[in-house]
């Protein structure tokens, strides 16, 4: 265990993230986790490390952080700007950071969120089988909180610089608009709304409002008419779950959503969709396709096909 | 057994068994539970049993809807007849009143009844846990006597401390950790429900049952000594045995 990182500015909301703590749902534990699971997985890969090890998630505005010694990073996600030494950094690309260089973040050039990976992973203890931070319960991550000032990043001793220059394909870079169209499969309760209100969900347009964070996206544009009571006997609340309240507005449920939820829901974002959703920022503009679930997981498929490519690729066999 | 099957996105699915909060609709849910662990089927992550729905969360790389949903089909139509564990009686050691209680006295006077009748009448039953949700380790519980039901503080407190027992409608439950809430509290348990550094963090488990146990201020003490040095054991016994 190595000091890596000291952290000079926390940025705006900096965690360590992983794919969530996954298992203790049923007894009100939240999954947390990266908002951007894609970005997160493909910034381990590009540094060696296996696709579910912990990263930074830094959110629109970053964090400077000084290299306390080499380390092998990636950045991958959102363009907030990365520079090192001042100078642009590369995304989606594996590089290296020299004792006392610096990583900076000055700006939001598209997406929310960028994900930082350093070859060897992030060093705090696992939480019920994660290091994910779940800032309400305070558990995860360095000490159950977000990044501050003069924190010091331990990692791991052994770093692999083999990987250096290793890049995603930019074919399959990610681009974040500010207009998009997300997938959901319908359900499952779609009989308490009217036919109208179904109608209107996926014929209007809905913006991403500033009463979003990592616990759900509060959306707002046509309302969605129920036709049943807004509120159900509470029961599981999945990742990606578009829940309508009373007031008809829909409420995206995100990686610190609550184990369970009361509201009726009118379907749930498809999981190569749910990265887009993560990437937006208010202002952002949503319109909503229904797919089946088949077709959701032959995207899915795909998604997990290329993360294997570029594990082969990398010589990481996690799976 | 009668349920229906829906999907979730791509990586859960919705198993609905009824409508209504009943314990006859819960024995089901926690008779299917208990054999989709016994069938130990690939690619499934985990599951949230709630009131009248269990979701099962899954890998699609490894089963896909189609093939899950066949499984979990084949489950239910097999079980009707197969034997579940009786059900565990959790007790939980409560000091009743006082400052543990502040409104044990709110309780029993919208009720028309001594502080000594509340707590003789909360202690004697066992609750159902329906789900676990809210806050890690928070039993949403059945079956408590309208006799003691009570409204909700007007203004929530800002800080309810762990182990707190309260009343809000004609529900109870226990807090788990630290939190601003309005049920009116009537008493407090020193053990812990949720301790994330522990092996098990989460002391109960929807299907079981929970009982309340009245202490002393001496007994609270001592138990709460022993919560700490890690060497106090909860009490817990069959339901079936205690009936008998």
């Amino acid at each position: 265990m190595k000091e890596i990182l000291l952290v000079e500015k926390p940025g705006l909301l900096t965690t360590v993230q992983d794919l969530g703590r996954t298992g203790y749902q049923q007894y009100g534990v939240v999954v947390a986790g990266a908002m951007d699971s894609f970005s997160m997985q493909i910034a381990n890969l590009l540094v060696g490390n296996r696709k579910d090890e912990a990263v930074l998630e830094a959110t629109i505005a970053g964090p400077s952080l000084r290299a306390v010694r080499d380390i092998v990073i990636a950045i991958c996600g959102g363009d907030l700007a990365a520079k090192i030494n001042g100078k642009d950094a590369p995304l989606w690309k594996s590089v290296l950071l020299k004792k006392g260089d610096q990583l900076s973040f000055t700006g939001l050039k598209s997406g929310a969120r960028a994900y930082i990976a350093i070859a060897g992973g992030i060093n705090v203890p696992k939480v019920m089988g994660s290091k994910s931070t779940y800032l309400k319960a305070g558990i995860g991550g360095l000490n159950g909180r977000a990044l501050q000032k003069g924190d010091v990043i331990m990692g791991s001793d052994a770093v692999k610089t083999s990987t250096i220059g290793r890049m995603l394909s930019p074919s399959l870079i990610p681009k974040y608009e500010k207009h998009m169209t997300i997938r959901i499969v319908p359900g499952p309760h779609e009989e308490a709304f009217t036919k109208e209100g179904i109608d209107t969900f996926f014929s209007s347009v809905y913006e991403v409002t500033p009463q979003s964070d990592r616990m759900g996206y509060r959306l707002k544009g046509p309302k969605i008419s129920h036709r049943k009571p807004a509120d159900i006997l509470s029961e599981a609340a999945p990742l990606g779950g578009i829940q309508i309240p009373a007031d008809g507005q829909p409420i995206i449920l995100m990686a610190d959503r609550q184990t369970t939820g009361g509201y009726t829901r009118i379907g749930t974002v498809i999981t190569v969709d749910l990265m887009y959703v993560a990437q937006a920022v208010p202002g952002a503009k949503i319109r909503f396709q229904p797919v089946s679930v088949q077709e959701a997981q032959k995207l899915y498929f795909e998604q997990m096909r290329i993360m294997r490519q570029i594990s082969v690729g990398a010589g990481i066999y996690d799976e | 057994m009668e349920f229906s099957i829906q999907p979730l996105g791509d990586t859960g699915i919705i198993i609905q068994f009824g409508t209504e909060i009943s314990e006859a609709i819960y024995q089901q849910i926690r008779q299917y539970v208990y054999w989709l662990e016994q069938s130990c089927i690939e690619g499934i992550v985990e599951w949230v049993p709630a009131y009248t729905t269990l979701t099962v969360f899954y890998r699609p790389n490894i089963i896909s809807y189609d093939e899950l949903s066949q499984k979990l089909l084949k489950i239910g139509e097999k079980i009707e007849s197969m034997p579940v564990p009786d059900p565990i009686v959790i007790e939980i050691p409560t000091l009743y009143g006082k400052e543990a209680g502040p409104d044990i006295q709110f309780v029993a006077e919208t009720n028309g009844l001594s502080e000594e009748e509340v707590v003789k009448i909360h202690s004697s039953s066992d609750y159902l846990i329906y789900m676990i949700g809210f806050v890690p380790g928070f039993p949403y519980l059945g079956g408590m006597d309208k006799r003691i039901a009570a409204p909700r503080k007007k203004t929530p407190r800002s800080r309810i401390p762990a182990g707190s027992i309260g009343i809000a409608g004609e529900q109870t439950g226990i807090y788990p950790l630290e939190t601003p809430g309005g049920w009116q509290i009537i008493g407090r348990t020193p053990v812990k429900l949720y301790d994330p550094q522990k092996q098990d963090p989460i002391l109960l488990k929807a299907g079981d049952y929970i009982r309340f146990v009245p202490i002393t201020e001496r007994e609270y003490e001592k138990i709460e000594q022993q919560v700490l040095k890690g060497s106090y054991k909860v009490v817990k016994y069959k339901k079936e045995a205690a009936e008998t």
